[in-house]
């Protein structure tokens, strides 16, 4: 179960939690059952999120593999000038 | 994997790092270099647009006939030729809505109706004799004005996101986001002192020198092409396809030659109307704006309201930081508020911190990202008050600052925990540098500042051909805006092991290549770069393959060394090296051309830290304020071209100079922008700056084989700050708006005279 914390302006649609488990292989699994399991969450979701693995932000990362230990945080999709 | 490159500090090079001279600046220097406006083709037309002079106005109705009826008028369009395809993509109907109004005018200058005509007077003509039928609607342009119930509401469909219960009514408030972490409370109450203050910034244009420009051509089967000056023309065919209906692939996107973006140029306003006008008149149309366009209808970045309370202990370690960011970002929602909120307090090791930002609508033009958007005014709120914080602890500020300073472990105020970075070791060089023991005159002052950008990777393609004399092209997908090509060369001939001079770079059509991501981001020479390299091992492969089959050895037994093929021992047999140039003369007869390629999609950028020293002389009586010496220090992991590297570093830095001291857009009562033009609008040239001192750190970047990090954006972050504590040092006044233009620099000035009097 990789644990991903959510920015605080999303808690109200994860039940007012900031960290959530959600078992996934990889970024792409991770996204999808968020998703699924926080409703909410979607318009965020299909905007665009980046993430951060372990301290490293991936914007494209969609395989990148999960650890059951890995720490992952949503971020809004990193943009840039 | 991003994090496999451990050897880059190590690595000893032949190419990178030196300075040749770039080989596009020949041909930039003699005008022959091609630029958006450049480009003609037979029988071409000249559009125009029609804007609206209102600030907020519902269009009743447009009448076109008498234009269409005009002589040498070929086509008109408006909001009846952009039929909504954007298939429920909330941004992209923004996009749509932007570059051509739908129900309402939500900005002075948001285009109308566009015409194609035989030449540009016919069409400006055509324009006056078009008939907009408009009922003018209250506006608001400024952010704290936008967010009160009173206001004016832009979007009747607008609801606030990111608030613990849907909102019951509209407003001009898109979105709220929160960061953070610990308790911010229980920290101030561990504080003994603390410090509140709010900070104003006005919004401020790219200031890029070429206007935008294109020249689409739009043939009645279907496929088009489209010259355009832009920093990502595969964006630019993407967003151009999917609102006019066009498959991707039957638009053919070139990108100029470019004079400047700084982002703004990371969208389309004049494309899709350009290619609607060809589509309906059957003939190329170039639609080329004016300076008056340029800042009235294009992405300035976001003005934007701060609060921000520190609270400290007597020995000076932080104990919670707390802000407030409201951002408009104009009509549209997309205000880079939440990276103003991620990236205030993230130079600083804090166990409380919470940050909140509002993304707000008002009648300005829609923002568009403007180098490291949304943090250069979280970082002039933020490092003002630690500024001001270290006068009360009696403590110098740069000492406070590394005393604060976040560092390997460090938990980032947007959450993740940092692997290693660079601010302590640009803090540290900071301290030592000589610029800090320098005498100040009279009537100067010295302020400083530690900014943070993230930077990041993204899509890149490259493609690598070997003709047969054994030169180098590289056809990548990057618009260069900065020199990038040079990097290019460099990287892929040090990979090669040839001279620079033999490796060409071009910036390819989006029929010849995959996508690019956008030239944005502090990412061009980085993932761009890292395609070119790899591209480069491709090839040698290849060219080690050629080499095997000359030999008639097996290719696991050929070596590439220094730009030669080599046998990789003495069992492989003895053959003289054969030079990649011996290899491609051969390459016809054993077995075709040699090329490379490498596309992929690069992550591992690492985030980018830097701190900025700033002097300042103010005239008193004037209120004038001259910079008299100015500082970067930052991180550049590995500079290819170091020259570039500190081109970057001194046009950020004077970039954000002008936003401090000069530059704004300044809005009448009636919503109209006042100084629409280079005279009006100040942006800081030559002769009002000194040479800005650069020093590049290399801490090599684990994510890119030769440890290259963006460096881009982030000189842009601090140095808004570090003038604003350089002035408020100068005369003892804080300054907490932006820019600290004379008139207001004066009203502070006898604001504390009268105080001191009374």
């Amino acid at each position: 179960m990789a644990k991903v914390t959510v920015w605080g302006s999303l808690r109200s649609q994860t039940g007012g939690q900031a960290t959530v488990e959600i078992e996934a292989r990889n970024v792409m699994e991770l996204l999808a059952r968020l998703g699924e399991s926080y409703p909410g969450l979607q318009p965020t979701l299909k905007r665009g999120v980046s993430v951060s693995i372990d301290g490293l932000i991936y914007r494209e990362g969609w395989l990148q593999p999960l650890q059951p230990e890995t720490e992952v945080y949503l971020l809004p999709r990193m943009t840039g000038g | 994997m991003p994090l496999d490159n451990p050897s880059a500090n190590t690595r000893k090079y032949k190419l990178v790092g030196t300075r040749p001279d770039r080989q596009d600046g020949f041909d930039k220097v003699t005008g022959r270099a091609k630029f958006g406006a450049d480009a003609v083709a037979p029988g071409q037309l000249a559009g125009s647009i029609l804007r609206s002079p209102h600030a907020h106005a519902r269009i009743r109705s447009i009448d076109t006939s008498k234009a269409e009826k005009l002589a040498g008028v070929k086509a008109v369009v408006t909001r009846a030729d952009f039929p909504d395809k954007t298939a429920g993509d909330s941004g992209l109907f923004d996009i749509l809505t932007n570059i051509m109004a739908r129900d309402k005018a939500l900005y002075e200058g948001h285009a109308v109706a566009a015409v194609a005509a035989v030449s540009p007077a016919v069409a400006k003509q055509a324009l006056k004799l078009i008939k907009v039928d408009y009922e003018v609607l209250p506006h608001v342009t400024d952010v704290d004005e936008a967010m009160k119930p009173t206001a004016p509401v832009l979007h009747p469909k607008l609801f606030t996101e990111g608030l613990a219960e849907k909102p019951k009514k509209p407003s001009n408030i898109a979105r709220r986001y929160e960061f953070g972490h610990g308790d911010v409370e229980a920290g101030f109450a561990k504080a003994d002192i603390i410090v509140e203050r709010s900070f104003k910034t006005e919004a401020t244009h790219q200031g890029y020198i070429e206007p935008h420009a294109c020249l689409a051509n739009v043939s009645p089967d279907g496929s088009g092409e489209l010259w355009v000056c832009t920093q990502g023309h595969f964006m630019v065919r993407d967003y151009c396809a999917r609102l006019l209906g066009l498959e991707i692939s039957k638009l053919r996107v070139t990108a100029s030659e470019i004079g400047g973006g700084f982002g703004g140029k990371t969208t389309v306003f004049l494309e899709p109307v350009a290619l609607a006008l060809s589509r309906k008149a059957n003939r190329p149309v170039k639609l080329v704006m004016s300076r008056d366009e340029v800042f009235k209808c294009t992405g300035p970045t976001s003005s934007a309201s701060i609060d921000v309370k520190i609270g400290v202990t007597k020995d000076g370690l932080i104990t919670a930081a707390d802000a407030t960011l409201r951002y408009q970002g104009g009509a549209f929602p997309g205000s880079p508020a939440e990276f103003g909120a991620m990236s205030a307090f993230a130079q600083y090791h804090l166990d409380n911190v919470r940050t909140i930002a509002y993304d707000v609508v008002t009648n300005r033009p829609k923002q568009a990202a403007y180098r490291a958007p949304g943090a250069p005014m979280a970082n002039f709120a933020v490092e003002s008050m630690i500024e001001e914080l270290a006068h009360k602890l009696g403590m110098a500020p740069i000492d406070f600052r590394i005393k604060n300073a976040a560092r390997e472990g460090t938990r980032s105020s947007y959450g993740p925990v940092y692997g290693p970075i660079g601010l302590l070791a640009t803090l540290e060089e900071a301290r030592k540098h000589p610029h800090f023991k320098a005498p100040l005159g009279p009537n100067q002052g010295r302020g400083m500042a530690a900014g943070f950008w993230f930077n990041f990777g993204g899509q890149s393609c490259v493609s690598l051909n070997i003709p047969v004399d054994g030169t180098v092209t590289i056809s990548v997908g990057s618009p260069d805006i900065g020199g990038s090509r040079a990097s290019m060369c460099l990287m892929t001939a040090e990979e090669l092991g040839i001279p620079y001079e033999h490796v060409r770079a071009i910036i390819a059509d989006t029929s010849s290549l995959g996508y690019n991501d956008v030239t944005d981001g502090s990412r061009t020479t980085f993932a761009t770069g890292m395609a070119c390299i790899l591209a480069a091992r491709d090839a040698i492969k290849k060219l080690c393959q050629r080499a095997a089959r000359m030999w008639g050895i097996p290719e696991e037994a050929v070596t590439w060394e220094k730009g030669y093929a080599k046998p990789a021992g003495a069992n492989a047999g003895n053959f003289p090296p054969l030079s990649l140039k011996e290899i491609a003369a051969a390459s016809g007869g054993t077995g075709g051309p040699i090329a490379g390629h490498h596309e992929y999609s690069a992550d591992g950028a690492g985030v980018s830290f830097a701190t900025h020293i700033c002097d300042v002389e103010v005239d008193p009586e004037t209120g004038a304020t001259r910079i008299v010496r100015y500082t970067v220090l930052q991180d550049a992991g590995k500079a290819v071209h170091p020259s570039y590297v500190e081109g970057q570093f001194q046009g950020g830095a004077v970039q954000g100079i002008g936003w401090a001291l000069n530059e704004e857009y300044v809005y009448g009562k009636d919503g109209r922008l006042q100084n629409a033009g280079f005279l009006d609008y100040r942006i800081p040239v030559c002769s009002d700056l000194p040479m800005i001192d650069t020093k590049i750190l290399e801490i090599p970047n684990p994510g890119h084989p030769y440890g290259v990090r963006g460096v881009g954006e982030t000189s842009i972050v601090p140095p808004l700050a570090a003038v604003a504590n350089a002035v408020s040092n100068a005369v003892g006044v804080r300054m907490t708006e932006l820019p600290i233009s004379p008139p207001r620099l004066l009203k502070a000035l006898d604001t504390v005279s009268l105080a001191k009097a009374s």
